[in-house]
């Protein structure tokens, strides 16, 4: 096979993301007093040139350009992705430095590892082959693994890698054997390939089974219920920056090709999958919302509550066959990322301030020790449980009215419920904040996750006034199917 | 709005006063200036009150729609368009809530004394959102509104409430919250009847629109189970809110946690967003919902159960403020049946009666915190004899009990009466208990009355007892002229809810005749705008 210029160009931003990583790697190998923060600041640097490339081919791909003949494509929904999925990077790094640099491990192996994980996830959504596919959520996944076990002299991140790589190695033989099986049935991995044929061909039984395991692979990734156990011991154990970027960066690349195997690959089953995955749903909100109910540990109910988000996000699944289907999951994406992002880097905020942010009673008092910090934490709150005018609110709007327009009215009635009773553990943690009594001085945060923490901020509330310029853009990033 | 040649948009700027005030004293003010972000905050909703007086005057009555009109886009994708725009009805609430503002802000001074910065703020942004609930002319604007409210008294209730407080402030943003969120899917499923169609309703294939005026002339034609369907996924958000009965549980418990201001500001208007949804949105979107006869009864009976029960259960009340808070699903519960009783003099009653109950009820919690900030207890048996000791003090409260009561010459008596009229032309039984809530309301009161204020001071704490100040009075005075001028001369008040009133009831075929008798209009066809503009100015 004979690379041209063009897929040179179009795979850039992977390539120098690559680049970047091993060479953060080497300068943390050979130069032992590089200072943290001049890592994390190279690892930003690097994202940074890589969402410039990705803009940069945005402009050149014309409609949707295949790369490799046909193994990756880039189109808009890739780029939004790749956008979004960089800007997590860059928001990780952020919330990281300090906080990594004070723990007694080097911090070249973090960030080149974030960056492999980032270049795995922009394979992943650009991934148009079954097998580019899964290549690329492997290296994902196994960059992640030893992410959530870096502090490996704390027996908790210990216990979360070992969860988390167990459990996810199992998922990953799931889909991939739902992989093997479509494949053994059609001999064909593309996935234009596989909607071309499913359009006219006969359903058998073995094909509907190969579907069914990719679809309980990848909700094992997206941690819906009855696939999530591993979802608390992984953010409750992991380093918290890295539960921050568990919670939106994977999340992401998983949703994109949840969308982008079901979306293209399978429409014509829509019938087949469409029940199941509102039982899932309709199971993974109840669950994940009843569940953070009851937790007093902070990481593991904003744990539980990503699962009761994973449930949302799954409306637009079901949607998918309405034009409100992809396009509010995107839409809601975009929001949950900068929104539960907020959320942990304050989490994270707490924990460099000497508090184990384990339970609710850390935030005791926030009001009177930063004002800022609380005022922000109760916007991404009220944008998590769907209070308009915050980003949450457009998301949940499109998903419910995706939700409806796909007939399943009770779907719809459960989860708007299910929102509102997410108020409820959403603001104990306000509560703790404004109404408890805390002692101590103020507390200043760096300036680093100030910054993190502001740019997500800006962004719940952006979208959430003046959603028109978002909402547009991301109509332009659905898929096309021919 | 006109004025001297530019375009004013005068809606928008009574809303956003206070949320502009807000944002100054968040970036001006040190939180330890705390006498000049009270001066502040007053200039603010002193501001806020006079933009909007010219409403009331600009108003014109004989006109029939929206008023006043703003209109830009805001999400064209979905058809969502940031629309102001008021008719009579929403015309006195946003005047009640500006008013309002002022007195929960000068009843603050001293009743708040920690975290002051924070405490302004919040009233302040609290005072967007209620005024801009009730200018929006898009729906999508209107729940956006009717969401974020909440926000801001939950913290109000929270950090500045009494003991149970955070109990209270969870309980009433969850309950009204669950309400709510059944209404965004009623919305949604309106705006796909007028668009595309869902649930194999064939949609009516229009451009999408969240207007209100459009939406409500699609939801008249749906067929009726939809309707019904539709009548109560709003009917949960705006019955708790209201609140009725059952679902008034979540009143007491918030009323008699929130600081003196936010009972005020919960009587004299969150409240009204209820009933200002069931006449807005429940009735004229639904009409074939609401004159079906199982709908209607049993809204009907829960109007009628929320009036007697909500009497009895104020009747044992220890606690004053709590027994206040009861007080009010009583007369809320006059206010839904005169809206449910469908006709001319119902529908006005009961809308007048909103403004008469927050004028009077709003007195009363502010009252109650008067004598709080005094002795500390709310408990009725700490009291007696506080006349003697107080006999400023006193007058006041005499004036509003009897105004709650709907004693004749104030204003309670002119809703009441218009109420059971309206009632009475239904069925005599609705007019019937109706009527028992009337005298057990006067049974409370009164007996509260007599047990706080008569016979000896036996409490000494009781003994020494300093009586109104100015400045405490000035609260109240506002609030006693506009109970008189409502009960002496009422017409000013039914000519401005006359004709949104009749399009509600043509709406829901109701017979426009029964006019309210305390009005004595001409009949409609006759009236022109002008003259009825003219007699508005009291």
């Amino acid at each position: 096979m004979r690379v041209s210029a063009t897929d040179w160009l179009l795979l850039s931003p992977e390539l120098f993301l690559t680049a970047s990583g091993l060479l953060i790697l080497s300068i943390a190998a050979f130069f032992e007093k590089a200072k943290e923060e001049f890592l994390a600041f190279l690892t930003i640097l690097a994202t940074a040139i890589t969402i410039g490339l990705v803009t940069f081919i945005s402009g050149y791909h014309g409609h949707s350009a295949p790369i490799l003949a046909g193994m990756f494509i880039v189109d808009n929904f890739a780029i939004f992705f790749k956008l979004l999925m960089l800007v997590s990077i860059i928001l990780t790094a952020l919330a990281s430095v300090r906080f990594v640099g004070s723990a007694p491990y080097p911090g070249g192996e973090y960030y080149a590892l974030l960056l492999f994980t980032g270049v795995g996830m922009l394979f992943m959504v650009s991934g148009n082959n079954l097998i580019s596919i899964y290549v690329a959520l492997e290296l994902m996944a196994l960059s992640s693994y030893i992410l959530a076990g870096y502090f490996k002299g704390e027996i908790k991140s210990t216990e979360a890698a070992l969860k988390y790589f167990v459990l996810g190695a199992f998922s990953s033989g799931v889909l991939l054997y739902g992989l093997s099986l479509v494949y053994g049935v059609t001999g064909q991995m593309g996935l234009p390939e596989l909607a071309k044929l499913f359009a006219t061909a006969q359903k058998s039984n073995l094909l509907l089974v190969g579907i069914l395991l990719i679809l309980a692979g990848l909700l094992f990734k997206i941690a819906a219920v009855p696939f999530h156990v591993w979802t608390p011991d992984v953010y409750e154990g992991s380093p918290t920056p890295v539960t921050a970027f568990f919670s939106v960066g994977p999340k992401l690349a998983a949703y994109a090709i949840l969308a982008r195997i079901f979306y293209v690959g399978f429409p014509s089953f829509h019938a087949d999958w469409g029940l199941i995955v509102a039982l899932v749903a309709a199971a993974t909100m109840v669950f994940g919302n009843v569940a953070a109910l009851l937790q007093s540990n902070v990481k593991r109910m904003l744990a539980y509550s990503s699962i009761a988000h994973a449930g949302y996000a799954l409306l637009g699944v079901i949607g998918f066959q309405t034009e409100f289907g992809l396009w509010g999951i995107l839409i809601y994406l975009l929001a949950y990322t900068f929104m539960n992002f907020g959320v942990f880097a304050l989490v994270v905020f707490l924990e460099t301030k000497g508090y184990a942010a384990e339970s609710v009673s850390d935030f005791n008092g926030l009001a009177r020790r930063n004002m800022t910090a609380a005022v922000v934490m109760v916007v991404f709150l009220l944008s998590l449980a769907g209070i308009p005018p915050t980003a949450g609110f457009i998301g949940k709007y499109y998903l419910f009215t995706a939700v409806m327009k796909a007939g399943y009215a009770w779907l719809a009635v459960l989860a708007v419920l299910m929102s509102a009773v997410s108020i409820f553990y959403y603001f104990r943690i306000a509560a703790a904040m404004f109404f408890a009594e805390g002692e101590g001085a103020p507390l200043r945060s760096s300036y680093a996750l100030t910054a993190a923490v502001l740019i997500c901020a800006v962004a719940t509330v952006l979208v959430g006034v003046a959603p028109q310029p978002f909402v547009e853009m991301l109509r332009a990033c659905v898929i096309q199917t021919p | 709005m006109q004025l001297m040649g530019f375009w004013i948009p005068i809606l928008s700027i009574v809303t956003y006063v206070p949320l502009a005030g807000a944002l100054a004293i968040v970036f001006l003010f040190g939180k330890e200036r705390t006498a000049a972000i009270k001066a502040f905050a007053t200039a603010v909703v002193l501001v806020g009150f006079l933009v909007s007086l010219p409403l009331w005057f600009l108003f014109e009555r004989g006109r029939d729609g929206y008023q006043f009109v703003e209109k830009a886009a805001w999400i064209p994708s979905l058809g969502v368009d940031y629309q102001f725009g008021i008719d009579g009805i929403s015309l006195v609430l946003i005047l009640l809530t500006t008013l309002m503002g002022i007195i929960a802000v000068a009843c603050s001074y001293t009743a708040i004394l920690e975290r002051q910065k924070e405490y302004y703020v919040l009233l302040l942004l609290l005072q967007t959102f209620m005024i801009g609930t009730f200018c929006s002319l898009d729906l999508f604007l209107f729940y956006v509104f009717w969401e974020v409210m909440l926000v801001p008294m939950y913290f109000l209730i929270g950090v500045w409430g009494s003991d149970r407080r955070l109990y209270a402030a969870i309980k009433f943003f969850l309950y009204t919250l669950a309400g709510s969120v059944l209404m965004l899917l009623g919305i949604i499923a309106l705006y796909f009847y007028n668009t595309t169609g869902f649930l194999g309703y064939k949609g009516l294939g229009q451009p999408s629109t969240f207007s209100i005026e459009k939406l409500t002339a699609v939801a008249a034609s749906m067929p009726v189970e939809l309707q019904i369907w539709l009548f109560f996924a709003f009917f949960f958000s705006f019955a708790i809110k209201v609140p009725m009965f059952p679902f008034h549980t979540w009143l007491p418990d918030a009323h008699t946690e929130a600081p003196t201001a936010g009972s005020v500001i919960l009587a004299a208007v969150l409240l009204k967003m209820g009933t200002y949804g069931f006449v807005r949105f429940s009735l004229p979107m639904f009409p074939d919902a609401i004159t079906t006869e199982w709908v209607l009864t049993v809204m009907v009976a829960l109007s009628i159960i929320g009036i007697v029960y909500g009497a009895m259960v104020t009747l044992v009340q220890k606690d004053m403020k709590r027994l206040i808070a009861y007080s009010s699903v009583s007369h809320l519960g006059f206010v839904m049946l005169g809206v449910f009783a469908l006709n001319m003099a119902g529908l006005q009653g009961g809308i007048l009666q909103m403004v008469n109950h927050g004028i009077s009820t709003g007195a009363l919690f502010l009252l109650v915190g008067m004598i709080y900030e005094r002795r500390h207890t709310r408990m009725i048996s700490e009291y007696g004899g506080i006349a003697r000791q107080m006999p400023i003090y006193a007058t006041y409260f005499l004036i509003m009990a009897l105004s709650s009561m709907g004693l004749p010459l104030l204003n309670g008596f002119i809703g009441e009466f218009t109420i059971l009229q309206g009632a009475f032309a239904r069925s005599f039984w609705w007019a019937f208990f109706a009527a028992t809530g009337i005298v057990l309301g006067a049974a409370y009161l009164l007996w509260l009355y007599q047990r706080v204020f008569f016979g000896e001071i036996t409490n000494p704490a009781n003994a020494n007892l300093p009586d109104l100040t100015f400045r405490e009075q000035a609260t109240l005075v506002p609030l006693v002229l506009l109970a008189l001028w409502i009960g002496l001369y009422p017409k000013p008040m039914f000519d401005v809810l006359r004709l949104p009133s009749e399009k509600i009831v043509a709406a829901v075929g109701g017979r426009t005749m029964t006019q309210p008798a305390l009005a004595r209009q001409p009949p409609a066809s006759e009236s022109g705008g002008a003259p009825a503009g003219a007699s508005a100015r009291p």
